[in-house]
Parts: C-alpha cells; sequence; structure tokens
C-alpha cells in the first residue's frame, strides 16, 4: 500500500508545477462579467471537491495505513449506523445546495437576451461560419485559412495553427450583441472560450445568446459539436474593438460590395479564370470534392468526369449557385463572388482532365445573381 | 448477511456434464458456459475497441494529421465508443451475472437457459454486421456513439443502415438477457434467501436489469426513427416537416443517461463483495446500499438533458436537469462511504481484486466529482464538448466499470477455473494499469480545460504538450492489458489448485461449492438462514 | 417454495443459435433491401437473403415452440418454472410498453414544443424567423418548408373507422376473457366459440386498418412524405398495427392448438400469454385512438 500513497503524492507534488491559474491548465476567465461568473463557480466546485477528496480519502488511506491485516489489526464488528448514514446523507445535501445557489444565479443571468445593442446571425454550415449582421447589410462567411502543407506537415505551424480564419467577426467592446445561431446543414456549435459562450447551432431552429465583451482584444474559438468529417477545421477568431474602428470597418465591408460588382464587368480570359478558380476551388471545394477532384464517393461525388461537371454549363452553375438541399452541398451563390463562381465552375469544367473547353464569364453569374 | 448452508448437496438428477466438441458452445444451456463465452467475447472486443483507441492516440500524439484522414478519424471515434460500451462493458457484465447470480442465489441455472443462449448468440451476428460497415462504401459510422440526427440521417454514410440493424440486434439481445436476469433472481432464490440477504451483486444487477429493459426498447425506438428519417421520408428529426433534431437527442439521452448507470452499477455490486472480503467485515450499511442503488436507478430517469445544456433548452428545463444531476452525488455518496466505512476498523490485506476496488473507489469519485462540475449548467457552456467530458467519463468508465470487472475477474478466477492466479505478476498488471490510465486521463482534464473540443483529429499547438503525455499513456495502459492476458493464460495452464474458498474472508453460497465450481451447481437449492 | 420441486433445465438446444443466424439473415437482407432501394439497384437478391431470413425464422419458432409444448406435455415443468414463464411474460410486455412510451413521448414533444416554436409561440419562438409563413397548427396541414414535404390534405376522421375500430378491439378483448374464462371451467366448445369471434374482430381490425392507410394514401395525401402529423401517425399506428398482426398470429396458433386439444383447465400459459398481449395491444390502442386520432 505504501506504493500506493507514493504513487499518488508523485502525481499530488505534480500539482503545484502544473499551476493551476494558468491558460494552459486551467480554464480561461474570459473577458466578459459572464465567463468571469463562470469561471469562479468553476473555481469554487473545484475546490468544493477537492476537500471532499481529501476527507473521503484521508479516512480511507488512514484505515488503509492502520486497519491492514499485517500490522495485526483485527476486524470490529460494526456495520450500521442510522445516524451517521442519516449524517451522510445530509451534509452532502447542503453542499449541493451551497453549490446550486451561485450557479442558479449565473444560469439565469445568462439567459436574459433582452435589450440588446445589436444582433448577429451566425449560421453554420459544413465547415465554415456565416455571420450576418442584422439590419447592417453586413453578410460574410468565414472560413479557416490554415494551408493544408502545415496540417500535412509539410510546412511549419503557425503559432495560430487551425485558429485562423479569412473574415473574422468583428465587434465592438462594452456592447450587449445578441447572438441568433441556427445551421443550414448539421448541428454544429459555436464556442469561444473567452466569452464562455457554447451554444449548438440547430438546423432549422433559433438559439439565442448575448455577450458583453470587456477588453478589446482576439479571440479564438472552435466549433465544438461533431459535424462531418472537417469538424476539426471550422475555428471562430472575433475581433472586439472600440466603437469608432467598429463603424470604420462597417464602413470598409459596405464598400466592398461595390468593388466586386466592377470587377465582374471586366473581361477574363481562360488563363485569368482557371488561375483564381483553382484558389477558390481549394478554398471553398477541394473539402469535399479533394484537391483532385476525384471527392470521397460515394457521400461526396467525384468532379473529374462527373457528367454535371462535363454537361451543359447551365446545369453545372446551377448545382454551385443553389446547391442541393439535404446534402453537404449547400449553395455557393451568396458564399462567393461573381468572379468566384466563374472562375471555380470554369475552373471544374477545365482541370483533372475535365476538358470542356468552354468558359462561364462573371458577368453571366452576375445576371444569376441579380435575377434572384 | 451471514449465509449458513445447511444442505449442500450436489446431486446431478439431470446428471449432464457438458457435451464435447464445438457444440458444447453452440447448442449449450449451460450458465456457465454461456457466461464464460460471454466474458471472451467482452475481452476480444476490449481489444479490438482499445485499437481503435490506439489509432485515435496515436494521431492525436501530435499536432498535424499524420496516420489517418478526419474521415476515418471519425470512424474511429464511433466504432471505439460503441464497441466499448456495447461490446466490452455490457457483455463482460452479463457474462458475470450468468456465472455468479445463478451460484450466489442458490439456482440450478438462469431462470430460462434456452434464451440465455439465444441472448448471446445474437451478438457476435450483430457485431460481425456492425464492424462491417467499416467496409462498405462510403465508411462506416463517423457520427460518433451519440449518432446525433440529422449527421446520422440526412448527411450519414450508406452504411448507416447497417448499423441501425445492428442496434437493433443489441437491444434485443440486451431485453432478453435482461429479462432472463430479473426472473432468475426474482423467482430462482433458494428457500431462506430473502431480497434482503441477497448478495450486493445480485442487487445491483436486479436494478441494471430492471434499466436494461426500460431503456433499451427505446433506443431501438430512436434508432427506428431514423430509420424511417433515412428510407421513408419522414420527418421526425427535421424541422421542414415540423420535427426537431433536438428530439433526436432528448430520447437518446433518455436512453443514454441510464444506460451509464447500467456500465456502473454492476460493477458497485462487485466491489461491493470484494471490499468486505478482504477487510474481513460486514458490508457496512447494507439497507442503505439498496436503498441508494434503487435511489440512483430512480434518478437517472429524470435527469437526461444534462447532456444537452448547450442545445438551448428553456431555462426551466436547464434547472430542472441541473438540480437533478446533482441530486444523485447524493445517494452516490453513501455508497462511497459505506465502502469507506466498510475498510475502516477492518483487517485488511491487499490481494489483486482488493487492489482493483481500492483503485476503484478512489478513482471512480474523481470521475464523479468531475460529474458534479458538469452537472452545473452554466459552467457546463464551457465544459461541454472539451476533453473534460472525456476525462470524466473514462475516469468512470475504465476504473469503474472496467475495473470492476477486473476486481470480479481476480475474485471469482479461482472459483470458475480451480486454479490460483499469479499474484505477482496480476499485482504487476494492476500498478502498470493503475499508471498508465491515470497518465492517460488525468491531463485530459486539462487540456479540455485549457479548450481543445473533443472528437477532433488534430488540434491547435497549445495543447501539444499534454497529448502528447496522454497517448504515451494510453500506449502503456492499452499493453498492459497484454499481461492480463497472459495472467489468465498461465492460470488456466498451470495455475495451483484452489481451495473451496481461497480468500479468508469470503461469504455466500459461491464459496460453500468447490473450486472449480461443478457444472451444475445447485440441483437441489441450499437453504439459508 | 418449501417442498422442493425439481427445476426443468434443459438439455443443448440447437434452436437458440438457429434463432440467432435466423434474426442475422433477415436484418441483413432488410438492410440491404433497404440499401438496393436508396441507390436505385436491382433488390432481387437482398429480397432473397431476407425471405430466406424470414422463413428460417418460421421454421425456428415452429421449432422451439414445439419442443417447449412438448415439454411441458410430458411434464416436465414445474410450479416454478411456469412462474418464470410468467415473469418473462410480463417483463416482455413492460419492455413493449416502454417501445411505445417512447413514441408517445415523440408526439407529445412534437405537439406540446417544436411545432409552436416553429410557429413563433413559447421559448424558442425566435425560430419562426426562419419559416415566416408556416402557422403552428394540430393536425399539421401545412409545414414549416412545404417545398420539400407537402402537406397531407386532410385527416383521417376519428369518428368513423377509427372509431369502429376501438369498439372492435374492446370487443375482442371482452371475448378473449370469455374464452379464457370458459377455459377455466373446462367448456372447451364455448371456448371455440369466443376464440373465433376473437379472431375475426381481429383480422377485421387489420383489414380496416388497411383500407384507412389506402385511404390516407389515395385521397388524403396522408403520406410518410407529409411532415411530422403523418410520421407520427404512421408511426404509432403502423406499429400497432404490427402489433396487432403479431398478436393475431399468436392466437391463431393458440386457435389450433385448442382445436388439437392442448391446455387443460389448470395449465394453459400458452394461453394467458397470448391473452396478456391481446390486452396490452388493446390498451395501446385506447391510448392511440385519443392521442392520435381524438385530440
Ligand atoms: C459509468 C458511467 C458514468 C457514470 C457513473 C457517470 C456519473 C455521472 N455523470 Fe457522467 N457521463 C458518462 C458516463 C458516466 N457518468 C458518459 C459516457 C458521458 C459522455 C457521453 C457523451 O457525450 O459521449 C457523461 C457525461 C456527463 C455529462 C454531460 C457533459 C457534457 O457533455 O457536457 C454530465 C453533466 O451533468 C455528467 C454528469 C454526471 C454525474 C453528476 C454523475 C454522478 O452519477 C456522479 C456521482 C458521484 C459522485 C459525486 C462522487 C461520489 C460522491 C461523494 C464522495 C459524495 C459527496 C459529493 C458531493 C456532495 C458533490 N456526465
Ligand atoms: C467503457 C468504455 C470505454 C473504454 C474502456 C475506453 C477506453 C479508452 N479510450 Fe475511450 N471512449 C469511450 C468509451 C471508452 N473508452 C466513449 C463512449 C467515447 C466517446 C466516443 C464518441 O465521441 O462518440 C470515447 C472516446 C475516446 C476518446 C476521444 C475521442 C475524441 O473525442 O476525439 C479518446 C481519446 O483519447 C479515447 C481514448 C481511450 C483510451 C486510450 C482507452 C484505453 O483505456 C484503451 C486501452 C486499450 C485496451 C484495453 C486494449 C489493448 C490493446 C492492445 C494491447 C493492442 C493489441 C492489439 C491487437 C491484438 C490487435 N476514448
Ligand atoms: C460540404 C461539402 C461540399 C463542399 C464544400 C462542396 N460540395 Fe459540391 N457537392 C457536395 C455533395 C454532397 C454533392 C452531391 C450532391 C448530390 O447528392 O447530388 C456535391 C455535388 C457537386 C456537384 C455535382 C457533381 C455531380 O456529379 O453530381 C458539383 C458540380 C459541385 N458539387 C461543385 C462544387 C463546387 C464548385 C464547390 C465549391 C465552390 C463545392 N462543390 C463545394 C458537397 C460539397
Ligand atoms: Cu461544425 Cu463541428
Ligand atoms: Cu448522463
Amino acid at each position: 500500500m505504501l506504493q500506493n500513497v507514493r504513487i499518488l503524492s508523485v502525481l499530488f507534488a505534480l500539482f503545484p508545477a502544473i499551476a493551476w491559474s494558468e491558460w494552459e491548465v486551467n480554464m480561461t476567465r474570459g473577458v466578459t462579467d459572464t465567463s468571469a461568473a463562470v469561471f469562479d463557480l468553476h473555481m469554487i466546485v473545484f475546490y468544493i471537491c477537492v476537500a471532499i477528496s481529501v476527507v473521503v480519502f484521508g479516512v480511507m488511506f488512514w484505515s488503509i495505513y492502520h486497519h491492514r491485516k499485517s500490522k495485526g489489526a483485527e476486524s470490529h464488528p460494526f456495520h450500521e449506523s442510522t445516524s451517521i448514514e442519516i449524517l451522510w446523507t445530509i451534509v452532502p445535501t447542503i453542499i449541493l445546495i451551497i453549490i446550486l445557489v451561485p450557479a442558479t444565479k449565473t444560469l439565469v443571468e445568462s439567459y436574459d437576451t433582452s435589450e440588446s445593442d445589436m444582433d448577429i446571425q451566425v449560421t453554420g454550415y459544413q465547415w465554415k461560419w456565416r455571420y450576418k449582421y442584422i439590419g447592417q447589410d453586413v453578410d460574410f462567411f468565414s472560413v479557416m485559412t490554415t494551408p493544408s502543407d502545415e496540417i500535412y506537415n509539410k510546412a511549419d505551424k503557425n503559432p495560430n495553427y487551425l485558429l485562423e480564419v479569412d473574415n473574422p467577426l468583428v465587434v465592438p467592446i462594452n456592447k450587449k450583441i445578441r447572438f441568433l445561431f441556427t445551421s443550414n446543414d448539421v448541428i454544429h456549435a459555436w464556442w469561444v472560450p473567452a466569452l464562455a459562450l457554447k451554444k449548438d447551432a440547430i438546423p432549422g431552429f433559433i438559439n439565442e445568446s448575448f455577450t458583453k465583451i470587456n477588453k478589446p482584444g482576439i479571440y479564438r474559438g472552435q466549433c465544438a459539436e461533431l459535424c462531418g468529417k472537417d469538424h476539426g477545421f471550422m475555428p471562430i477568431v472575433i475581433k472586439a474593438v472600440p466603437e469608432e474602428e467598429y463603424i470604420a470597418w462597417l464602413d470598409e465591408r459596405k464598400s466592398l460590395k461595390e468593388k466586386e460588382a466592377s470587377a465582374s464587368q471586366k473581361d477574363w480570359t481562360m488563363e485569368e479564370l482557371m488561375a483564381k478558380g483553382e484558389q477558390v476551388y481549394n478554398k471553398s471545394c477541394s473539402a469535399c470534392h479533394q484537391p483532385t477532384g476525384v471527392g470521397l464517393p460515394p457521400v461526396f461525388p467525384a468532379l473529374k468526369g462527373s457528367a454535371i461537371a462535363l454537361g451543359p454549363m447551365d446545369d453545372h452553375l446551377d448545382i454551385v449557385f443553389n446547391g442541393k438541399s439535404g446534402t453537404g452541398m449547400s449553395g455557393f451563390g451568396e458564399q462567393l463572388s461573381a468572379v468566384d463562381l466563374a472562375a471555380v465552375v470554369t475552373y471544374e469544367r477545365n482541370a483533372w482532365g475535365n476538358n470542356v473547353g468552354d468558359i462561364l464569364l462573371p458577368a453571366d453569374v452576375e445576371k444569376m445573381k441579380g435575377g434572384k | 448477511m451471514t449465509t449458513q448452508v445447511a444442505d449442500v448437496e450436489h446431486g446431478h438428477e439431470n446428471g449432464h456434464g457438458p457435451a464435447t466438441g464445438i457444440t458444447r458452445w453452440l447448442f449449450t444451456t449451460n450458465h456457465k458456459d454461456i457466461g464464460t463465452m460471454y466474458l471472451i467475447f467482452s475481452l476480444v472486443m476490449l481489444f479490438i475497441g482499445g485499437s481503435m483507441a490506439f489509432v485515435i492516440r496515436a494521431e492525436l500524439f501530435q499536432p498535424g494529421l499524420q496516420l489517418v484522414e478526419p474521415a476515418f478519424f471519425n470512424q474511429m471515434i464511433t466504432m471505439h465508443g460503441l464497441i466499448m460500451v456495447f461490446g466490452a462493458v455490457m457483455p463482460a457484465f452479463v457474462g458475470l451475472a450468468n456465472w455468479m447470480i445463478p451460484m450466489m442465489i442458490g439456482a440450478p441455472d438462469m431462470a430460462l437457459p434456452r434464451l440465455n443462449n439465444l441472448s448471446f448468440w445474437i451478438l457476435p451476428f450483430a457485431f460481425t454486421m456492425m464492424m462491417s460497415t467499416l467496409f462498405m462504401d462510403g465508411g462506416g459510422p463517423n457520427f460518433g456513439w451519440t449518432f446525433y440526427a440529422p449527421l446520422s440521417t440526412t448527411y450519414a454514410p450508406p452504411s448507416t443502415t447497417f448499423f441501425i440493424l445492428a442496434i437493433h440486434m443489441m437491444g434485443a439481445s440486451s431485453i432478453m438477457g435482461a429479462i432472463n436476469v430479473v426472473v432468475t433472481i426474482v423467482n430462482m432464490r433458494a428457500p431462506g434467501m430473502t431480497y434482503m440477504k441477497m448478495p450486493m451483486f445480485c442487487w445491483t444487477w436486479l436494478i441494471t436489469a430492471f434499466l436494461l429493459i426500460a431503456v433499451m426498447p427505446v433506443l431501438a425506438g430512436v434508432v427506428t426513427m431514423m430509420l424511417m428519417d433515412i428510407h421513408f421520408g419522414t420527418s421526425f428529426f427535421d424541422a421542414g416537416g415540423g420535427g426537431d433534431p433536438v428530439l433526436f437527442q432528448h430520447v437518446f439521452w433518455f436512453f443514454g443517461h441510464p444506460e451509464v448507470y447500467i456500465m456502473i452499477l454492476p460493477s458497485f455490486g462487485v466491489v461491493s463483495e470484494v471490499i468486505p472480503t478482504f477487510a474481513r467485515k460486514k458490508l457496512f450499511g447494507y439497507h442503505s446500499m439498496v436503498y441508494a442503488i434503487v435511489a440512483i436507478a430512480v434518478l437517472s430517469f429524470v435527469v437526461w438533458a444534462h447532456h444537452m445544456f448547450t442545445v438551448g433548452m428553456p431555462l426551466a428545463g436547464e434547472i430542472f436537469f441541473m438540480y437533478t444531476t446533482m441530486l444523485i452525488a447524493v445517494p452516490t455518496g453513501v455508497k462511497i462511504f459505506n465502502w469507506v466505512s466498510t475498510m475502516f476498523r477492518g483487517s485488511m490485506t491487499f490481494e489483486t481484486p482488493m487492489l482493483y476496488a481500492i483503485a476503484f473507489v478512489i478513482l471512480f469519485t474523481i470521475g464523479g466529482l468531475s460529474g458534479i462540475m458538469l452537472a452545473l449548467a452554466p459552467v457546463d457552456f464551457v465544459y461541454h464538448d472539451t476533453y473534460f467530458v472525456v476525462a470524466h467519463f473514462h475516469y468512470v468508465l475504465v476504473p469503474g466499470a472496467i475495473f470492476g470487472i477486473f476486481a470480479a475477474v481476480y475474485y471469482w478466477l479461482p472459483k470458475w477455473s480451480g486454479k490460483m492466479y499469479d499474484e505477482s505478476l496480476a499485482k504487476f498488471h494492476f500498478w502498470v494499469s493503475f499508471i498508465g490510465l491515470n497518465l492517460t486521463f488525468f491531463p485530459m482534464h486539462f487540456v479540455g480545460l485549457a479548450g481543445m473540443p473533443r472528437r477532433i483529429p488534430d488540434y491547435p499547438l497549445q495543447f501539444a504538450d499534454f497529448n502528447m503525455i496522454v497517448s504515451i499513456g494510453a500506449f502503456m495502459f492499452g499493453t498492459s492489458q497484454l499481461i492480463f492476458v497472459y495472467v489468465l493464460i498461465k492460470t488456466l495452464r498451470s495455475g495451483e489448485k484452489a481451495p473451496q474458498r481461497p480468500w479468508e474472508g469470503a461469504e455466500g453460497l459461491e464459496w460453500t461449492v468447490p473450486s472449480p465450481a461443478p457444472y451444475h451447481t445447485f440441483a437441489t437449492p441450499p437453504k439459508v438462514d | 417454495m418449501d417442498t422442493h420441486q425439481e427445476y426443468y433445465v434443459p438439455q443443448q438446444s440447437h434452436w437458440p443459435i438457429v434463432a440467432a443466424f435466423g434474426i442475422f439473415l433477415t436484418l441483413g437482407g432488410l438492410g440491404m433491401t433497404l440499401s438496393d432501394m436508396q441507390q436505385q439497384k436491382d433488390m432481387g437478391f437482398s429480397l432473397g437473403v431476407f425471405l430466406l431470413g424470414a422463413v428460417v425464422m418460421a421454421y425456428m419458432f415452429a421449432g422451439w415452440f414445439g419442443n417447449v409444448i412438448r415439454e411441458s406435455h410430458d411434464g416436465l415443468y414445474s410450479d416454478q418454472l411456469s412462474g418464470s414463464f410468467r415473469r418473462g411474460m410480463g417483463w416482455f410486455i413492460f419492455s413493449e410498453v416502454m417501445f411505445f412510451a417512447a413514441f408517445f413521448g415523440v408526439l407529445f414533444y412534437v405537439r406540446v414544443l417544436s411545432i409552436p416554436w416553429l410557429g413563433g409561440e413559447g421559448d424558442k419562438g425566435i425560430s419562426h424567423m426562419l419559416w415566416p409563413d408556416f402557422v403552428a397548427q394540430w393536425p399539421l396541414l401545412l409545414n414549416p418548408d412545404p417545398e420539400h414535404f407537402k402537406a397531407p390534405d386532410g385527416i383521417i376522421d376519428p369518428w368513423h373507422i377509427p372509431l369502429l375500430n376501438t369498439i372492435l378491439l374492446v370487443a375482442s378483448s371482452f371475448t378473449l376473457t370469455f374464452a379464457h374464462n370458459a377455459l377455466k371451467v373446462g367448456n372447451r366448445a364455448k371456448v371455440k366459440l369466443f376464440m373465433v369471434i376473437t379472431l375475426a374482430l381481429g383480422f377485421t381490425f387489420l383489414g380496416f386498418q388497411v383500407f384507412e392507410y389506402i385511404e390516407a394514401y389515395k385521397h388524403l395525401n396522408l403520406t410518410l412524405e407529409t411532415g411530422v402529423y403523418a410520421s407520427t401517425f404512421f408511426l404509432l399506428t403502423g406499429f400497432h398495427g404490427a402489433h396487432v398482426t403479431v398478436g393475431s398470429i399468436i392466437l391463431l396458433v393458440i386457435f389450433v392448438r385448442v382445436l388439437k386439444g392442448h391446455f387443460s383447465a389448470e395449465n394453459h400459459f400458452a394461453f394467458e400469454a397470448g391473452s396478456w398481449y391481446w390486452h396490452f395491444v388493446d390498451v395501446v390502442w385506447l391510448c392511440l385512438f385519443l392521442l392520435v386520432y381524438v385530440f
């Protein structure tokens, strides 16, 4: 039994070395009032649990040490005591009530989404997030940007490995932001540890939650509900900035739209479209259809040699633009610009030995966008 | 609970011994044969499921994708969870029930011997079907052992159909097995063996069997609805037709939560047998132990949504499920305190079963306490779906369920085989397992709190160090199970002859028959007073 | 239990493993058939496997139960064993109760929670944002997403066939009890008469049920694909119907055994088990009639 004690003391000796307040081993305190309350609650229960363990294991080790046969201990026949059993039913109940009071309070507060300063709709897609600033005409997708070379260990990993996106969610500090979570396909969960906010995004339903960030900064999180193949690769990056900066950002976002429109009026050549298309394809499509276009049949069809990619242009554009409900193929009409759509369709028709030879012009896609 | 046996007569009225050849196993109606088959099956499954854990841990050894693709990784975690739960733990418990319950209550066999054989033989077929999905087009199930819709319906690989039917088969097997246990305990006790004299293992199994009969049909129901959503266009889990994906989770967890107690109660029973034996002292508070099990079972039906704190339930629901979940700590605490009190002022020795039982009490308590932390809804918003949860449930499942099984095997192996195992080798197995296990699952708490989601094949860099420790621990723990197999083989081949009652403090009817227990034990019921 | 009776532990039996294999074939064949259907492949072979499985199962049932009947005739069974059978059947019915309870729970959830939420009521009423044209109602004659789930044109009127079916099934429970009572006093002619009536009522019920389904599909567009109202409707009535079918087959077998002169006034467990099952199916129907059709 000494051995047992020794092992445990080694384990416990490890604790101070791994300082409990550090981010790496403990929950973050976060940057909102809710997250601070949650953190405090976490520490309270943690210490209560430690105290319970010390008492229970203490008595146990004490008897293991003293009441062993090898030390000549004889067994005493007592095996029932109603009063002591009632005692150890009541004491834990009281401990639980002590924990439940602050827990209930924090819970009720975290459910109060009323009187928000702004609303953002967050929609999960198989393997990206969409942020729509309600009432602002700002609506964009946010996709992981970690290059596949880093993932496949062909390049060194950068410090934000797997936690970087093209378009972070930009929000002002000190404002009560209400989130409306939903999903386009399967269940996802939007989770940012620093906000102590995790909520499932459920297709067909909306979940509400709120946050009010106290400190500017960049906070990172990940999808927290298994949502298919690339569940591990749909991070969340949220940039909290002072209000002026936020307003400036909003304006910039809005002007982006016009720039896109003018780009699609340009005359594009096959080479330009193919080059652009390859980029877009690798960013938006290769997760399912694979970089070489062979897909992962039967769930994700191959595009190499596919009847649609080789067939009429209209059908091809249609499935890319509108997607196919009930499958992983979501409509890209809203996600990509006209240029990107034209480029990716052109690319698919002419890459990996698909030699249709025709091109799709951004202007044509623009018509389809206008028509919708 | 002194059980004195007035009349131990081993008449073999229908005196057939075991048949010879393969038909002994295929056609058997003998509870001991069937128990053996269950135990062997579960050991094989433990190794298959464990090999999948090896794949998981090898991939997670370092950041980046090295060994397997994410699609396959998801199949591995799903199969690992399913095989461990339905293939390793549950059949092992049924195996123990088969061996021990008739012997403990003084019955000639299980109440319905042919049904018993059917319950077993469904399993190899069911697992053949389930594992064959891995080789089908599109791969096996990849949606986690909790298979949330619509990932498991609309977006699932085609092999899901076979997964569903395999679950149906396992469910049927479990229900039949459970009915057999209930009927045996209720109807076959020897004269004088009142309920309140029954060994604690039988009590825990009686309640477990009740839970099984109550919730396995619900699991069958939910997979049936999945099947209909997939093949017949119904919309149970599709908001477009008025259903709700969250409805799936409610029904699943109505099964799922009692299921986790199904995986722990029989271990409670084993520990309640082992500790008194090696403390040479009666189990403390027998009555409150029984009431505690009943309370846990009853409460287990009203806590299910603590797995769903983040799905956006109405506030009243969150509060209700938070409170009921916390309440379970009270009866569980009674059990822990009673075990400690049993040791207190006993005269303890530390043979291998006792080591496992003590480790069980410690490590299960750690797992239970992290369960209490998870039960706090607002904090679970942070813990949910992180490695903190993975740490919690491995602490209750591996040193809980699995150590309970190890304790039982070492405790009763002399009775089953008539041979003693090698004590020092067994202790070696214990210590390597104990260290390996803590090395594996303790650091998971840290990465979980630091923010590592579960079910991911690759992770951000700040989790790298701990994951490496976890993987090393996992290889150590897994490999140490080869020692276990070696101990078993060595016992059967060259173990010393075991006496009728190898443990000084052991009480109960099973120790009143010779070792190995005769093929038919109590053809005439013993008298118990 | 003081006086000791021998508890019959059967010798080896090959029926269990035949049963396990039969289940494997049946379900495997079913899975293959469904997969073929989904991928629009030819399903001849798969159906063959399924049917082979069904044949094995039928063979197994006949053999296994034949075995049990023979043993019972040979007087191998003690009172204690018959207690085991009774309790086994009782717990089996309890498991069936839980199976249906899950489905009733689903009905409850859909009606009380998810439909109102989608329609803009209650705690998660904000979900209505996604389905602006949807109005919460039950029966659901408009689905949130009418493009993919076209709603049914109408529903089954509870006061025609369903009411009639209720009367039939309740009556059959009574006639079965009459038969049972007659068996207990040894009036075999009466047993036969009431068994025939019970069977006739049961099969008529099933006939009406089939008629109702045809009606639903042909005239009301009430099909499996028409949203969650139809889903729950067919789930509950369908599984109930399947249970009535099984119950009828059991009663039919028992009737044949009565004709053959089986069962005594004291010892007729198979009869009792069959009638428990029938009563259970009857009670489920009553819940179903109220919760699915009427309210
Ligand atoms: C054997 C299996 C087993 C057992 C016994 C338990 C026991 C408990 N579990 Fe666990 N649990 C699982 C298996 C198990 N669990 C699994 C598999 C999952 C994950 C499923 C998945 O998502 O894949 C899970 C997940 C899980 C969650 C969901 C987490 C999440 O996904 O966010 C929660 C939340 O409440 C929870 C709580 C509890 C509680 C409160 C207990 C209690 O029963 C524990 C009670 C015990 C004690 C408290 C210790 C002893 C008591 C004392 C010493 C008395 C004094 C104590 C106090 C006063 C506090 N469990
Ligand atoms: C009783 C149940 C049980 C048991 C015993 C275990 C045992 C182990 N489990 Fe797991 N686990 C679950 C139940 C269980 N698990 C469940 C339910 C999940 C959730 C799944 C989900 O998310 O859906 C899970 C998930 C899970 C994860 C998280 C995956 C993820 O979320 O990404 C991890 C990661 O480390 C893990 C690891 C382990 C390890 C290292 C062991 C070790 O204890 C295993 C030890 C190994 C052995 C005992 C076998 C020995 C094998 C050899 C020696 C190799 C020899 C090889 C051959 C002969 C071929 N398990
Ligand atoms: C989340 C996974 C996913 C992503 C990302 C994705 N697709 Fe698809 N795609 C699918 C699935 C699934 C189908 C099959 C739909 C069906 O069942 O008809 C599909 C089908 C298609 C088809 C029709 C192929 C055929 O032969 O049926 C085309 C063309 C296509 N996708 C193009 C694209 C383009 C272009 C992109 C990126 C801009 C893209 N896909 C991104 C999943 C995806
Ligand atoms: Cu999205 Cu996981
Ligand atoms: Cu639970």
